[in-house]
């Protein structure tokens, strides 16, 4: 069984995310790190794998050459394989272009179950697996807290506003897991040691057979126009309780249609 | 300029969130906007549609689209926008919407604009204003092609009433093979024990401000007659007053309610990157000079021991 | 009121730290030469390995798949790293020869002169740069940005660098280092094996270097064990800084002493300030005081945000935004608190934990280099030769080296001038320039001086004059935490090692001297004992408890601050 693991190196989130004012997009010259939700993925990923006794893991990003030591933290939990695409004419690209490389990516690999984090701490987006999947033409699950495989097809948990659904799907599919499915393992040091010694592959966008126009900039859809400071808060009101504190609060949450 | 809002329902009504979002579309002015509902046994809902500014209410319905499964809707809306020459495609965010908005947006090759907390008409086209790094940037973004695709912050704004026709159209849609692969088993029921953090409308937090750890009956009741669920700082759980699953915070959960109500908390930064994109915050703390205060909508300088049990009984009083 | 710190010593013992191989030979982890540290001193040993190492491809094989192996506690080289800092290039220059210049090594140019100042709470006298402070030639660098582009060159010379691995204790069998054994990772806050825990390994290796820095964990524990103390005991200074983005480029360096620091000898409080500039658009400014202080309310990052609010300081960060802060101990004994030997079998001390920092000049950065070089030097003889590190004596080549160069020579002429200071660190009184013209023999006398925690403590009402944080110029401990990059996992066991139950002073003591707020205190009962908490995640690892009647020990690797611009 052949599970492909989507991934993204992403600023190492302390202190200071920031958008860079000139590019306006997200300033990712410092640290980066495995996104931490694609950590429950890999996790789920091999755990799987254990399961089923055989198999391979195969991680893939879209991202520039540095993004390989990220894929190395995968290597390094016990992925078998990573696969990153690394081409100039990729970056900046939009959901639309983004989802296009790695469904290409994908396809090369045909893998059995396609597992991608709950979203990336960079862009607060949670949209790749969908239009991957659509992309792959596959049923797509996701927010999944507990995972079923079966052979020939998988089961997924998953949790919404509402509560837990139970879905079935056959594979091969596209899964998102939720972050409360699994806590990722540590890389033993045998782990960190033997990662770098695993086959690492660096493909071009012509690699892959993507017209430069489809990626990048180009191939994008949307744009960012200009940055602003958000709204100040509003009226932020502070009183003393005088012993009627609490019809206050009351009535400021009438006020403000909370109750 | 035609729009399309997705109207999604749960339980026999059109959620709020997309009547929101339905009502601003309609609200811009910039031509017609049509409602979508997608289900089986729900052409009443449409009906109400009209009443947040539909013009139209296309809906399709079939057995194998009872399941709020995305992958059917995608189908639905893809095909509209190719028979009725739709050019933007708005959704409140959900879980469900978020996964058909992406799937779409791969469908149709369109752009797609998340966390958005407005959308203006700008020249010839449209402009989002989208909040991002835990709400420290707005960023204005746009759409280099159409169709366009928008999803909504949940609670970014209200429904707000704008008569319009509200006509139903009905029609069938050919679903693809792969958006039939996926089966709903068993499908999600309200659960008793009140809601997790992440997914509640309503948090009531508690922190060293509570003196003990008896005290967080305070907060538990106050929740329960909100609705909401119950968070805590680092600090009381790293000294076992509340177990970690319940910490809001820089090394716990982040959260973003409607409304965050933090008792006996003093919004250092560990706590407050947890939970500043909240939308409303009240505070209660005895200590004037919190940092909470200087965030908090409405802050309240007094004993929240007075204070919780008033409150939660003024609460309980203004329900029955 | 005599308490003193060293009355309640902390429930840890040196070899606590000490234990032989437990794994079975064929789960330890072989390597050839295993440095602990990934700071100028480890990367430099790993560099200059890795020199040797290509020349001579005989003794490379004879040490296996992986010849060099650099260990690091923090999130990645740097991570943990703080300094001012000015460096000395000349020992980086002899690492690099042939090879790189100080062009290509990230810094923030040269030192384009100095001045320094004496304060008083409204004023500033400049006076002329002491003999022991002259930096012409010298250059402005963050100490965490250089240790990332040492280990990129450790890496490309073939070391295996292995951040997030801290080194719990020190292997010893047979009279010899046999290497380390790394902490469990996944254990909760009692202890208890979480889902996640992956128990921690024994890397064994021909050879061990100890590159710990400033309160080496496992150096600690080897002096005792191989019976290396010095003369006299290892004391320490505390450093506390910010780097600032200034709109307005500071054109030279910066050192004052004096305000807010109090004269009197009881105070004990001896250090004093720098502000670097950071290029055109940054500026690292920082506080240091010796850790012999008696007040329990001295606190060196209020006193930094407190130096801050003066004329001089203000003018210089006006309309600046802080971005960055840290905190670190520096170790302050000089030449008497040396250990005897730096060697023991099987193992070599090199860097700040072995001692060798310059105090009156602030300097210490380009020592651990060159006793880096000269740790990877004397390694390398000894396994050339087809000798086994572990006898006794093989190692004494690096003594010998170290002795004769100007690392110690440097030293010995400082010798006495940190502990015969009254009026601040880096100051012009006569005394201390008669020890510089004479390089150090005159006034002939030793002084001597006590461990940081016998100091006994005296209570004034220091913190009254602490200025409340305003969030712009000023800031308070827990903000600054944040700042750090500290996201250390809440569940883990706690690290500190300190007497619960202490006298109420005492704890006050512990509570103000922390720069991250660790500590806290409880309520004093009727015999003015209270219950000390401890809030572990908050930790930035500066190790000044350790010098203070507690002991800090690693937390899980990768735990703790992330310093970047430090």
């Amino acid at each position: 069984m052949k599970i492909a693991v989507c991934v993204k190196e992403v600023p190492d989130a302390t202190a200071h995310k920031r958008i860079d004012p000139g590019t306006k997009r997200l300033d990712r010259s410092g640290e980066g790190a495995l996104n931490a939700f694609d950590a429950n993925a890999v996790e789920e990923a091999l755990r799987l794998k254990a399961a089923t006794g055989e198999g391979e893991v195969v991680v893939i990003s879209m991202g520039p050459e540095r993004a390989l030591n990220s894929l190395r933290k995968a290597l390094a939990m016990g992925a078998d394989r990573a696969v990153l695409v690394a081409d100039d004419a990729a970056a900046g690209s939009d959901l639309v272009a983004t989802s296009a490389v790695l469904a290409k990516a994908l396809e090369r690999e045909q893998p059995d179950l396609v597992l991608f984090g709950q979203q990336s701490s960079d862009s607060d987006g949670a949209v790749l697996w969908a239009a991957v999947a659509e992309r792959l033409r596959r049923p797509v699950i996701s927010q999944v807290a507990e995972l079923t495989l079966d052979g020939v097809s998988l089961t997924g948990k998953r949790q919404t506003e509402f509560g837990y659904d139970i879905i079935r799907a056959p594979l091969p599919a596209v899964i998102a897991v939720a972050d409360s499915i699994n806590e990722p393992r540590y890389p033993s040091l045998k782990g960190i040691m033997g990662a770098k010694s695993k086959p690492q592959e660096t493909l071009s966008l012509a690699d892959l057979g993507v017209q430069p126009g489809q990626a990048g900039e180009q191939g994008s859809r949307t744009e960012v126009l200009a940055l602003s400071d958000p709204p100040p808060r509003g009226d932020t009101r502070k009183i003393e309780d005088d012993g009627s504190a609490a019809e206050q609060i009351v009535a400021f949450l009438a006020e403000k249609r909370l109750i | 300029m035609s729009t399309l809002v997705f109207l999604e329902h749960h339980g026999g009504e059109l959620q709020k969130g997309s009547l929101a979002v339905l009502s601003k579309a309609a609200g811009l002015g910039a031509g017609d906007v049509a409602g979508l509902v997608v289900g089986s046994g729900v052409e009443g809902l449409a009906a109400q549609a009209g009443a947040y500014g539909a013009a139209t209410v296309y809906v399709t319905e079939d057995a194998r689209l009872e399941a709020p499964l995305p992958q059917p809707r995608v189908d639905a809306i893809a095909q509209l926008v190719a028979e009725k020459g739709i050019e933007t495609v708005l959704f409140a965010q959900s879980i469900l919407a978020t996964d058909i908005a992406s799937g779409l947006a791969a469908r149709l090759e369109a752009g797609l604009n998340w966390q958005l907390t407005d959308l203006v008409a700008g020249d010839g086209g449209l402009v989002g204003k989208q909040s991002a790094l835990g709400d420290s940037v707005v960023v204005d973004v746009g759409w280099t092609s159409t169709p366009r695709i928008g999803l909504f912050r949940a609670g970014a704004f209200d429904p707000s009433e704008q008569a319009a026709a509200g006509t139903v159209e009905r029609f069938d849609v050919q679903l693809q093979e792969h958006s039939l692969a996926a089966e709903m088993v068993e499908q999600a029921h309200a659960e008793e024990s009140g809601p997790s953090i992440e997914d509640a409308n309503v948090i009531v937090a508690g922190g060293r401000g509570l003196g003990e750890p008896e005290k967080f009956a305070l907060v538990e009741e106050l929740a329960k007659v909100l609705g909401g669920a119950v968070a805590a700082t680092r600090a009381v759980v790293d000294a076992g007053w509340y177990p970690y699953s319940a910490q809001v915070g820089q090394t716990g959960k982040s959260v973003s309610p409607t409304l965050y109500v933090a008792c006996g908390i003093s919004g250092a930064i560990q706590h407050k990157v947890g939970m500043q994109s909240s939308k409303t915050i009240v505070a209660i703390n005895k200590d004037p000079n919190a940092p909470i205060f200087e965030f908090a909508d409405f802050g309240v300088v007094g004993d929240l021991h007075q204070i919780l049990p008033k409150l939660t009984e003024a609460l309980r009083a203004r329900k029955s | 009121m005599k308490i003193r710190p060293a009355d309640y010593p902390p429930p840890f013992a040196p070899s606590d730290a000490i234990a032989a191989p437990t794994d079975p030979a064929d789960e330890r982890i072989e390597v050839g030469v295993l440095i602990v540290g990934g700071g100028p001193a480890g990367l430099a040993c790993a560099i200059r390995l890795g020199q040797l190492l290509e020349e001579s491809p005989e003794t490379a094989e004879r040490l296996g798949d992986v010849p060099v192996a650099v260990v690091e506690k923090g999130k990645s080289p740097g991570s943990h790293l703080l300094s001012g800092a000015v460096l000395n290039p000349r020992a980086l220059r002899r690492l690099f020869k042939g090879r790189l210049t100080m062009d290509d090594v990230p810094g923030y140019g040269q030192v384009h002169g100095e001045a320094v100042y004496v304060l008083t709470k409204g004023a500033a006298l400049r006076i002329p740069p002491p003999p022991t402070m002259r930096n012409h030639g010298n250059w402005v660098v963050s100490v965490s940005q250089l240790a990332r582009f040492l280990a990129e060159q450790a890496e490309s010379g073939g070391a295996a660098v292995l951040p997030e691995t801290d080194a719990q204790k020190l292997l010893v069998s047979d009279g010899r280092v046999q290497g380390i054994r790394t902490g469990d990772k996944g254990r909760g806050r009692e202890g208890q094996e979480l889902g996640t825990f992956e128990p921690g390994s024994d890397i064994v290796a021909r050879l061990t270097v100890l590159a710990e820095g400033t309160q080496g964990h496992l150096t600690g524990a080897a002096i005792a064990r191989f019976g290396l103390e010095g003369v006299q005991p290892q004391i320490w200074a505390l450093g506390v800084k910010e780097v600032w983005k200034v709109p307005k480029p500071l054109e030279h360096i910066v050192h004052t002493m004096g305000w807010p620091l109090r004269k009197s000898s009881k105070y004990g409080e001896f250090g004093g300030s720098f502000i670097y500039p950071m290029g055109r658009d940054m500026v690292s400014l920082g506080f240091v005081a010796g850790l012999e202080y008696r007040d329990v309310e001295f606190s060196v990052h209020d006193v930094l945000q407190e130096f801050k609010t003066h004329r001089l300081v203000r003018k210089i960060l006006r309309d600046g935004e802080r971005i960055a802060w840290g905190a670190k101990t520096i170790t302050e004994g000089g030449f008497h608190a040396l250990p005897k030997r730096f060697n023991a079998p099987g193992l070599l001390l090199a860097g700040e934990c072995a001692g060798l920092v310059n105090v009156p000049t602030l300097k210490g950065i380009h020592y651990a280099i060159e006793s880096g070089i000269m740790a990877a030097e004397a390694a390398f003889r000894s396994l050339q030769r087809g000798e086994s590190p572990g006898r006794v004596g093989a190692l004494d080549s690096y003594d010998e080296e170290l002795r004769g160069s100007y690392v110690l020579q440097d030293l010995r002429e400082v010798r006495n001038m940190r502990q015969v200071f009254d009026k601040g660190f880096f100051m012009g009184g006569a005394l201390a320039t008669a020890m510089t013209v004479t390089k150090g023999n005159l006034p002939p006398k030793d002084f001597h001086s006590e461990a940081n925690a016998d100091r006994t403590l005296i209570r004034t009402d220091r913190s009254s004059r602490y200025p409340a944080p305003d969030g712009k110029l000023t800031f308070d401990k827990l903000s600054s935490v944040f700042l750090s990059g500290n996201r250390t996992r809440d569940d883990q066991p706690n690290h500190i090692r300190i007497q619960r139950q202490v006298p109420h002073d005492l704890a006050d003591l512990w509570v103000r001297m922390c720069p991250a707020q660790v500590y806290e205190a409880g309520a004093a009962d009727s015999a003015g004992t209270v219950t000390v908490e401890v809030n572990p995640s908050n930790c930035v690892q500066c190790g000044a408890i350790t010098a203070k009647g507690g002991r800090l020990t690693p937390p899980e690797g990768g735990s703790g601050p992330e310093y970047t611009l430090t």
